[in-house]
């Protein structure tokens, strides 16, 4: 296993830093004053059992919170320093974010065109141009060679495995400064997943990455840091390699990553 | 050991039960359109020819054709299309996808409901008042076609409505994600996907509008004229009130004729509705999801 190079060691500038987010709905508190900062291309695993707040840390990052009347944000997030509570375009900035939820969505568009899609909502790209970028994004989603004679049939019949790798595609399509994966791998098989893996691991030297996971064998592969959260607090945030050696602040974290519960 | 028991003896029979009487009310329903078509078309099969389809009437409405009829009801049909469509569909579309989720949007979709179960005759009388008297367009096709266009609207928002919601949450999600506005997602991925949907209103609304003698017969339908209609404000024949006109009002009318205006009458209705039936299953064409 290659060791990724701890953030010390890198010249990184903080690319978010939140501080007292919290996170209710109606009145039942899905996160509780959770303050973290994710540096520029780093890998940031976020762990955690079901129902910790994982997924609602993500949409309040990329402001999908304003969906959902009943989601109550309080703290700030800032992006590139600027509070996304007050980005004044919030299209502007959902445009920097890809995102890829845990269930396969493929649009019922065609491969091609769920790929193009982002690019020509931001215009100003030729065919030619999106051409190139279809190809590249397909290609780091490892779906390029499974798809490549028939980018016309419909994104959306795709098999649930091939639906996600084109989610990711779509997400990386939109060239964006962060990648929020969210238990990306729940319907794609081992073998796929390794290769999604290692197109993340070299997509470190672009972006910034925020993984959530289910699977800690997958943080330990592939995140910087990890922060373990844990029915909506976060416990410990910490270099990856420690929280898997048992350098942890809190007894809760080694018991979660060496499965004793979750 | 794979014999069966007493209880699957039991489901089994009681199963045949159900399916055989549900299969019997899917036959009564379909009988009376099959009795309806029949007598239509072994009593006034034999009214139709080329003449009837493209003369005037005459001898008091005793004789003659149907044209200015069939001509006015395409007119009515299609000025009220003109009309309700864009705004029904865009009314739709706003309760769908833009209109927050709060009483005043739960007391429109009310309203809607209310208004596809008033009787057209009251939709007449509001049509006369409205449009004949207060808009002053007169009995005219605009005010006929604008009364029919009030009494389907609901027809049309519901139909699309519906089809709007039947396209997943989870695609606009995907596409709110990427940072596309509303607008965008309902123009690339919602409506190209809904278009079939909303085309079933089209069709019921054609049909209702086609076949509705209330509305129109007092804001732009006459007993007779010899004249095709210039424009929207012209007066007109139109099929479903010559059908009521040869039926009731006029005496000595040959027994064959009401058969043979109604057979047209159902003839328009259906060969629009296989029309829009067929471009809609080309719209589909394959599954989408």
């Amino acid at each position: 296993m290659v060791t990724p190079p701890s953030p010390e060691t890198r010249q990184s500038k903080v690319k978010l830093a939140v501080e007292g987010l919290t996170i209710r709905y109606g009145s039942e508190s899905a996160l509780r004053d959770v303050s973290l900062q994710i540096y520029e291309h780093e890998i940031f695993g976020v762990i955690g059992p079901a129902n910790s707040g994982k997924t609602s840390f993500l949409k309040t990052i990329n402001r999908m919170d304003v969906f959902n009347p009943n989601m109550h944000v309080e703290g700030t997030i800032l992006f590139d320093g600027r509070d996304v509570r007050r980005w004044r375009n919030v299209y502007a900035l959902r445009s920097r974010i890809g995102v890829v939820f845990p269930l396969p969505v493929g649009l019922p568009l065609s491969i091609y065109d769920n790929v193009a899609l982002a690019p020509r909502l931001r215009g100003g790209q030729s065919s030619a141009d999106l051409d190139v970028i279809v190809e590249r994004c397909l290609t780091r989603a490892a779906l390029w060679d499974e798809v490549k004679d028939r980018l016309d049939a419909l994104g959306s019949l795709l098999s649930g495995g091939q639906q996600q790798r084109l989610t990711i595609a779509r997400a990386l399509s939109q060239d964006p400064d962060l990648l929020m994966l969210d238990e990306f791998s729940i319907a794609v098989d081992p073998v796929t997943t390794m290769r999604i893996e290692d197109v993340l691991k070299e997509l470190r030297n672009e972006i910034t990455i925020i993984l959530v996971t289910n699977l800690v064998q997958q943080a330990r592969r592939l995140a910087d840091r990890t922060a373990f959260f844990l029915q909506g607090e976060c416990v410990e945030i910490g270099a990856t390699e420690d929280l898997f050696t048992g350098a942890v602040q809190d007894p809760r974290t080694r018991d979660y990553v060496e499965g004793k519960f979750g | 050991m794979f014999e069966a028991t007493a209880l699957n003896a039991r489901n089994a029979r009681i199963q045949t039960l159900f399916r055989l009487l549900f299969g019997l009310m899917t036959g009564l329903l379909i009988l009376p359109v099959l009795i309806i078509l029949t007598t239509l078309i072994h009593e006034g099969g034999s009214v139709i020819s080329y003449d009837f389809l493209f003369t005037s009437p005459t001898d008091g409405m005793t004789a003659g054709g149907i044209f200015p009829a069939l001509i006015g009801t395409i007119w009515l049909v299609a000025v009220a299309l003109i009309i309700s469509v864009p705004l029904g569909v865009a009314a739709a579309i706003y309760l769908s996808e833009y209109a927050p989720e709060n009483w005043l949007t739960r007391a429109i979709n009310l309203a809607i409901i209310n208004l596809a179960g008033v009787p057209s005759i009251v939709h007449a009388l509001f049509g006369v008042g409205a449009f004949v008297l207060f808009l002053n367009f007169g009995t005219s096709i605009l005010a006929a076609s604008l009364t029919l266009a009030v009494m389907t609207l609901p027809v049309v928002i519901v139909a699309t409505r519906e089809s709007l919601q039947a396209v997943p949450l989870a695609f606009r999600e995907a596409c709110w994600n990427m940072g596309a506005t509303r607008w965008q997602t309902i123009r690339r991925v919602v409506l190209p996907n809904a278009v079939s949907g909303i085309l079933t209103g089209v069709i019921l609304e054609v049909s209702r509008t086609t076949g509705e003698t209330a509305p129109i017969m007092f804001t732009g339908a006459v007993f007779f004229t010899p004249f095709l209609p210039q424009g929207v404000f012209d007066q007109t024949m139109a099929m479903s009130l010559h059908l009521f006109v040869v039926s009731t009002q006029v005496p000595g009318v040959p027994e064959q004729l009401p058969y043979g205006v109604a057979l047209v009458l159902i003839g328009m209705v259906l060969t629009m509705n296989s029309l829009s039936i067929a471009f809609r299953m080309h719209l589909r064409g394959r599954k989408k999801w």
